[in-house]
C-alpha cells in the first residue's frame, strides 16, 4: 500500500527530518510508527498525504509513484487517504453530520446517498445519536471519533493517524485503537504515528521506530525496488 | 504500469464509487448552493458588507453618471446644430438698392428657412439695445454699420461642416464683406465636451480598477477568515475549483448588488435633475428634455459590475488560495 525507498526530507531551514527511510506497508496491514518527538513521524505521514514533498527518494502509494505528483493531482490523491489528527481538525461552525459529510460533498457523492453514508460512518464510531450537535459540545474522545468518522466515510483504502490518542486518557485511547483495528479487519490499511509505547505493545502490530530521521527498527519488510 | 492499474481497481473496489452522472448533478447543485450561500453570507452581515457595497456602488455610479451627463450634453449640442444662424455683412460701399437686390436673390434660394434684411438704421437700433451704449451712440456723426442680412439655414444643414461650406460660398458673393457663422461657440462647446469625455473615460477606468481592488481585498479578508476551514477541506481532498467557487460567487454578488445600487442612485439623481433641466430648457425655449439611463445601459452597468466583482475575486483567489496549505 505504501512504499518508501531511501526517502530524504530536508526542510527549507536546513533541518533534515528524514535521512534515507525505507519500508513497505502491505495492503490491508496495520502498523505503528513510533519514536521521540522530532524523530520524523509527522514528516513521514505528511509525505504520504503530499502535504510535504520528499527532497530525495521514492514514495509509492497504491503502486503509484507520488514523489513527483502534480499539484492538481493532490486532491484526488488525498481522497484515497483518511487522515486523523491529534487536534481533530474539525470545522467548529458545522454540525457533526456536516463535518462527516464533507468528504462526500467534495467527492461529488449524490445527495440521496449522503445521509446513509454519514450515518453508517457515525454508527461505526458510536456517535449516531450526536449527529446534530456541534463539535464544541462533545468531549475530546468524541471529537476524535468524529474525526475518524470523517476519515472513513468515503471508504478510503488507507488510514493515516498522527498521534490520535495524544490528548486522551488510557481507556479512551484503547477504545480509539480498537476502532482502528476494526477498520483494519475489514481490509483498510492503517498507519498510526504514536509515542504511547505501552498501548502499541498491547496492539500486536508491526512497528517502525524512527530516531533522528532514520529507521532504527523495522518490523515491516524493506522495499525491494528492483 | 499494467500491474499498478489492476491494483488500483482492487483498491477502489472497497471505496465508494461516484458515478459521472452523480458527479455532474452534484456539481450543478454545488454551484447553486454556493451561489445562494455566498449571497446569504453577504446579506447576513449587513454591517460588514454594506460598507463595501456602498463604496463599490459609488465607484460604479460615478462613471454611470458621467455617461448620462455626456449623452445629455451631446444631445444638447445636436439640438443646437439645427438652429445656427448666419450673418452676411455687406461692403461699406454697398448702396441700399444693391443690398436689397442681394436680399431678393438670396430669398429665392431654398437653403434658407428664414431670411431678414437688416438696414443700417435697424442695425444701429439693435446695437443700441444689446450693447447698452444707449445715448452715447447719438454722438456718432454717421451710422458706421453696413447693411446686413441674417440667414437661418434649413434643418438639412445639420453638421457644422456643411454650414461652414455654405458660409464660405456666401462670403464669395459680390458686395459681401463677411459671412459670419455664429457657431464658433458651439465648436468650443463641443471641444470642451470632447475633453470632458476623455477625462470621464480616464476617471471611469480608474474607478473600475478601484472596484477590482476593493472586491479583491474584501475577498482576501474572507479567505483569511476561513483559513482553517480551507486547510481542512484541502486535507479531505477538495480541488482548487471547489474551494474557489464560493469566493468567486461572493465577488460576483458584490459587483452585481453594487451595480444595482449604482443604477438606482443614478436614476434618483436623474429624477431630481429632470425638473430643473426642464425649467432651464424652457428658459431657452428649447424642446430639450433630459435623457435617462437607457435599459440597455442599465443592463450593461449590471454586467460590468458583476464582471468586475468576479474578476477582482478571481485575482484575489488566485493569489491567496495557493498560500494556504494544510500543516
Amino acid at each position: 500500500m505504501i512504499e518508501f525507498h531511501q526517502v530524504f526530507k530536508r526542510y527549507d531551514g536546513g533541518h533534515e527530518a528524514l535521512k534515507g527511510v525505507s519500508f513497505a506497508l502491505p495492503r490491508g496491514e496495520m502498523a505503528f510508527l513510533t519514536g521521540h518527538s522530532g524523530a520524523g513521524k509527522s514528516t513521514l505521514l505528511k509525505l504520504i498525504a503530499l502535504m510535504e514533498r520528499p527532497t530525495r527518494g521514492q514514495i509509492k502509494l497504491d503502486d503509484i509513484d507520488i514523489s513527483n505528483a502534480k499539484d492538481r493531482q493532490i486532491p484526488y490523491h488525498r481522497r484515497k487517504i483518511g487522515m486523523i489528527f491529534q487536534d481533530h481538525r474539525l470545522l467548529f461552525d458545522r454540525t457533526v453530520f456536516d463535518n462527516v459529510a464533507l468528504p462526500l460533498i467534495i467527492a461529488g457523492v449524490a445527495d440521496r446517498d449522503i445521509p446513509k453514508r454519514v450515518r453508517a460512518a457515525l454508527d461505526k464510531v458510536g456517535l449516531l445519536n450526536k449527529e446534530k450537535q456541534l463539535p464544541i459540545q462533545l468531549s475530546g474522545g468524541e471529537q476524535q471519533r468524529v474525526g475518524i468518522a470523517r476519515a472513513v466515510v468515503n471508504k478510503p483504502p488507507l488510514l493515516l493517524a498522527d498521534e490520535p490518542t495524544g490528548n486522551l486518557d488510557p481507556e479512551l485511547s484503547q477504545d480509539i485503537m480498537n476502532l482502528f483495528a476494526q477498520f483494519n479487519q475489514v481490509g483498510v490499511s492503517v498507519l498510526i504515528a504514536s509515542h504511547d509505547l505501552g498501548l502499541i505493545a498491547r496492539m500486536k502490530h508491526p512497528v517502525i521506530t524512527l530516531k533522528e530521521g532514520r529507521t532504527i527498527r523495522n518490523e515491516l519488510a524493506e522495499v525491494d525496488f528492483a | 504500469m499494467s500491474a499498478s492499474k489492476t491494483n488500483n481497481k482492487k483498491s477502489s473496489a472497497t471505496s465508494y464509487k461516484v458515478r459521472f452522472k452523480d458527479r455532474f448533478h452534484s456539481a450543478l447543485k454545488l454551484h447553486r448552493e454556493n451561489a445562494i450561500q455566498s449571497l446569504l453570507d453577504i446579506l447576513r452581515q449587513p454591517t460588514n458588507s454594506l460598507m463595501t457595497i456602498l463604496v463599490l456602488a459609488i465607484a460604479l455610479a460615478l462613471p454611470a453618471a458621467f455617461y448620462l451627463f455626456m449623452t445629455n450634453a451631446q444631445a444638447v449640442s445636436q439640438s443646437w446644430d439645427g438652429g445656427v444662424k448666419m450673418a452676411l455683412y455687406l461692403e461699406d460701399s454697398a448702396t441700399e438698392s444693391q443690398a436689397q437686390e442681394l436680399f431678393t436673390q438670396l430669398n429665392q434660394r431654398t437653403e434658407f428657412e428664414e431670411i431678414v434684411f437688416v438696414g443700417k438704421d435697424d442695425g444701429l437700433e439693435m446695437f443700441r439695445q444689446y450693447s447698452g451704449l444707449g445715448d452715447s451712440l447719438d454722438y456718432l456723426e454717421e451710422n458706421p454699420l453696413p447693411y446686413s442680412i441674417t440667414l437661418k439655414p434649413t434643418a438639412s444643414f445639420s453638421d457644422s461642416e456643411q454650414l461652414e461650406q455654405l458660409a464660405q460660398e456666401l462670403s464669395l458673393l459680390p458686395l459681401v464683406a463677411q459671412a459670419k457663422l455664429d457657431s464658433s461657440w458651439i465648436k468650443k462647446y463641443n471641444s470642451i465636451l470632447d475633453i470632458s469625455e476623455q477625462i470621464a473615460t480616464f476617471i471611469s477606468i480608474m474607478l473600475a480598477l478601484g472596484v477590482l481592488l476593493i472586491v479583491g481585498n474584501t475577498i482576501r479578508l474572507a479567505i483569511l477568515n476561513r483559513r482553517e476551514e480551507i486547510q481542512v477541506i484541502k486535507l479531505v481532498g477538495a480541488t482548487d475549483a471547489f474551494i474557489r467557487r464560493p469566493f468567486l460567487y461572493a465577488g460576483f454578488w458584490y459587483g452585481l448588488i453594487a451595480a444595482l445600487l449604482a443604477a438606482l442612485m443614478v436614476n434618483i439623481i436623474f429624477v431630481l435633475l429632470q425638473q430643473s433641466a426642464h425649467q432651464l430648457a424652457q428658459l431657452y425655449s428649447s424642446e430639450f428634455s433630459l435623457l435617462g439611463l437607457a435599459p440597455s445601459f442599465t443592463l450593461g452597468l449590471l454586467a460590468i459590475g458583476a464582471l468586475l466583482g468576479l474578476s477582482g475575486a478571481w485575482f484575489s483567489v488566485r493569489k491567496h488560495l495557493k498560500d494556504i496549505n494544510p500543516e
